[in-house]
């Protein structure tokens, strides 16, 4: 267990998992925007962006993460178009959970009784702001805990960035291996890295949770 | 006719699980001709009554297997022809060699593909008999595994565009972006320079990269990039000027040492009766550079 | 085409269009499609302009070789999968029984159990079962990985689902004077497994999509021959990493719909099955 105080491996270790919370907000925050637009998508009355919603997300929901990077690190410069491979994996990783977050609060929707969304409309409000202003924050609630399921699996499911040239915990442990220190104490040191990200993300919904809830 | 060859061969991709029904067997006709301009390989006889005691060994043929771990995407040094499963190069025919003498035909080699940072394990674990594949000599490797050779030594260099003028060699790299394998040696020798590396399991995602104008370099042994540079010429080109010595040895348990005096023994016999040179001229000469010296064994 | 119609609750979010909103929207969706096809078009030009579509990238596919490992690939995962899915379906059921044991000891140990596989990532856990104990069968690491993973989150989905069901039905079984295992066997879990088969089904559609991680442990999968593909090129116009991703994705794709497609017909079974039995009761 000690040889993450040896040489600069605490300096690597270190790196390896800001670049793991870097890459997950970013890709959170990328998963969550998009999400809610996609789901926006899905609901709209335009026929056309329905079907675009519906697409995207059967494309992404049913391709393997993997198989996802792949697409994105060696398909997108053919196209023109170049940025970092941490960005490359924002784009994998938030393009790949945004599928899952649009299902949830698509979901989420179908949760909210009728009749508020009727009382909405009946008030004169149209589309956008039934959906903003009403449906959404009583969805909110419902959705919080298929959400954070989502949440958790995203720093995950991060790892495979590092078999793509982004410098976190999976490559940071794949360095150690190639250093010779023993795969046990390696994987002790990165499993409670990780272990201490799900909790802080499962603590974070646990908050929200008791923030949002009311009494029914 | 481009576009109708498109769809044929799209059309075939589609109609895979119909498994076959329009394949093609064999190996295009540009490998074909290219090996055919090449000098014979040379053959090697097997020897029967060959007592090595080893476990390793003794496993091996018991199973009636050799499995021998190697490259699959190195030209003219360790590479796999997906069309015909057939593999050939500069390490394949090392491996071969060595096989032979331990008594295993060619037909009796497993071969198993692994990259650069999934050696040590493999061969710790015994998911290998021994590696033949572009594998440096050094201590830190010989803390997890032990080294028959040197069988050939080669030295760290550049691969770049052909039209590249700015990279002469490690000094001038600062800043730039270097692609290089995870788990090689080649990572560690040029951190000091201060360039922008990116790291793929395999040198061909970075030779990709390098084509797509994304990395400005790929840095690794330059019998490796050689190989590259005389598939892709005119595009690419070594920088030609090698900056560290590699000594490429056969992988293989760390406790091993009557294996690893057998394989030198075979090493040994090999470059003696010509076999090495042969096998150099029919693979690494065709990428364009004579057959160095043979170096020295290091026995220990 | 049901699957473009109008979903029954988005119409609630909306009035129905009148003569002016239908312009509305008639307009929004020509620009939207505009938007979208003109995308569409400038990746499709981008790729042709890039040489993608050349055919020396995509040669390798007219092999029976090839083809042949493809196939070969398709089975292996497959195999994965089949093992994975029957182990963790298995392991998930053992450890939601753990989780709703009365005895609190055995409680916690499934419950941390199923916490750290939830949290751990599937990549490291099967690169470090692979380097640990497997490098000799890199299969049973992606398996054992799998199950480990995905039978934590099935365990999860068990549990919910036997919290859900109403509590009238447990106190009722308890007061015919079941015991807890009856209750549970009998009358709580087909109840639970019923409500819960969408989400275990989606589940197994992850395990599907997570073989594909075997190739970084030399599993020979899809995903690895496509890599293989990819990275030996026949000739020299290149690495044809798009081809090989515009053919492995849907196989990758039409399985995955396969397997939820599965998933309704099962559910749309169940439904029927439990309607004739409650009207054969009434």
């Amino acid at each position: 267990m000690g040889f993450l105080f040896e040489q600069d491996n605490f300096a690597l270790f270190r790196d390896g998992f800001l670049q793991t919370l870097e890459l997950s907000a970013l890709s959170s925050l990328l998963a969550l925007l998009l999400g809610t637009l996609l789901a926006a998508f899905r609901v709209s009355p335009v026929p056309a962006l329905r079907a675009f919603g519906t697409v995207w997300v059967t494309l992404f929901r049913n391709t393997p993460l993997t198989l996802l990077f792949f697409a994105v690190t060696f398909g997108l410069p053919p196209l023109g178009v170049h940025f970092s491979y941490l960005t490359f994996a924002v784009l994998a990783l938030g393009g790949y959970t945004a599928s899952f977050v649009c299902e949830v609060i698509r979901s989420g929707i179908n949760t909210v009784p009728l009749g508020q969304a009727e009382a909405a409309r009946s008030l004169g409000m149209n589309f956008f702001q039934t959906v903003t202003l009403v449906v959404l924050p009583q969805a909110a609630r419902t959705v919080l805990a298929p959400m954070s399921s989502v949440f958790i699996a995203l720093p995950r499911n991060s790892a495979i960035a590092g078999a793509f040239s982004v410098a976190e915990l999976y490559s940071a442990q794949q360095t150690f291996s190639e250093r010779g220190y023993s795969i046990f104490s390696i994987f002790f040191w990165v499993a409670c890295a990780y272990l201490l990200i799900s909790a802080t993300v499962a603590t974070l919904f646990r908050f929200l949770e008791s923030r949002l809830a009311v009494a029914r | 006719m481009r576009t109708s060859r498109t769809l044929a061969v799209a059309l075939c991709a589609v109609a895979l699980t119909a498994t076959a029904a329009c394949g093609k067997d064999g190996t295009p006709a540009s490998n074909a001709a290219s090996a055919s301009n090449a000098p014979a390989l040379p053959t090697y006889t097997v020897k029967t009554d060959v007592k090595v005691d080893s476990p390793v060994i003794a496993e091996a043929k018991k199973r009636g297997q050799l499995i021998i771990g190697a490259k699959a995407d190195q030209p003219n040094l360790g590479w796999e022809d997906v069309a015909s499963g057939d593999r050939s190069g500069f390490d394949i025919e090392i491996a071969k060699m060595v096989a032979a003498d331990l008594g295993f035909t060619p037909q009796q080699i497993k071969w198993q593909t692994l990259v650069s940072s999934q050696r040590e394990p493999a061969i710790a674990k015994g998911q290998i008999d021994f590696y033949v594949g572009t594998y440096s000599i050094n201590d830190e490797r010989k803390k997890t595994v032990s080294f028959a050779g040197p069988y050939y030594i080669a030295g760290q260099d550049f691969l770049v565009k052909s039209d590249n003028t700015s990279i002469t060699g490690p000094e001038s790299i600062s800043g730039k972006n270097i692609c290089t394998a995870t788990g090689s040696t080649s990572i560690q020798n040029i951190k000091q320079y201060n360039p922008k590396i990116t790291q793929f399991d395999t040198y061909s995602a970075c030779v990709e990269k390098l084509m797509s104008g994304e990395v400005d370099a790929v840095t690794t042994d330059d019998a490796i990039l050689k190989g590259y540079a005389s598939k892709y010429a005119p595009k690419l080109k070594v920088v030609g000027k090698p900056f560290t010595k590699e000594n490429y040895g056969v992988g293989l348990n760390k406790d091993d040492k009557v294996l690893r005096d057998a394989i030198s023994d075979a090493l040994k016999a090999h470059e003696d009766n010509g076999d090495w040179k042969k096998a150099y001229d029919a693979t690494l000469g065709a990428s364009g550079s004579a057959a160095p010296a043979i170096p020295t064994l290091d026995r220990y | 085409m049901k699957f473009f119609n109008r979903p029954a609750t988005a119409s609630v979010l909306y009035d129905t269009p009148g003569p002016n909103a239908r312009a509305r929207y008639r307009l929004f969706g020509a620009l939207s499609v505009l938007g979208i096809a003109g995308l569409l078009w400038y990746v499709i030009s981008a790729l042709a302009d890039n040489g993608q579509f050349d055919p020396d990238l995509w040669d390798a596919f007219q092999y029976n070789y090839v083809q042949q490992m493809i196939l070969d690939g398709l089975l292996a995962t497959l195999k994965a999968f089949g093992l994975a899915a029957v182990f963790s379906l298995t392991l998930g059921s053992l450890l939601a029984a753990g989780q709703l044991s009365d005895h609190r000891p055995v409680r916690w140990v499934c419950t941390s159990v199923v916490q750290f596989f939830r949290a751990m990532p599937l990549l490291i856990l099967i690169v470090a079962l692979y380097y640990a104990f497997f490098a000799k069968n890199p299969m049973w690491a992606l398996v054992l990985g799998l199950t480990l993973y995905n039978g934590a989150v099935q365990a999860e989905i068990i549990r919910s689902g036997v919290n859900a069901v109403p509590r009238g039905q447990g106190e009722a079984a308890y007061a015919l004077g079941m015991r807890k295992t009856q209750v549970m066997s009998g009358i709580l879990v087909p109840q639970a497994v019923r409500s819960m088969l969408p989400s275990m089904i989606g589940q197994l559609v992850v395990t599907l999509k997570d073989t594909s991680l075997g190739f970084v442990i030399t599993y020979n999968e899809l995903l690895f021959m496509g890599k293989k593909i990819a990275s030996q090129p026949l000739n020299a116009a290149g690495f044809p990493y798009i081809p090989v991703v515009l053919v492995i994705a849907p196989i990758y794709i039409i399985l995955c719909l396969l397997l939820t497609a599965l998933a309704r017909w099962i559910e749309a079974r169940g439904r029927r099955g439990a309607n004739r039995r409650t009207s054969a009761a009434a």
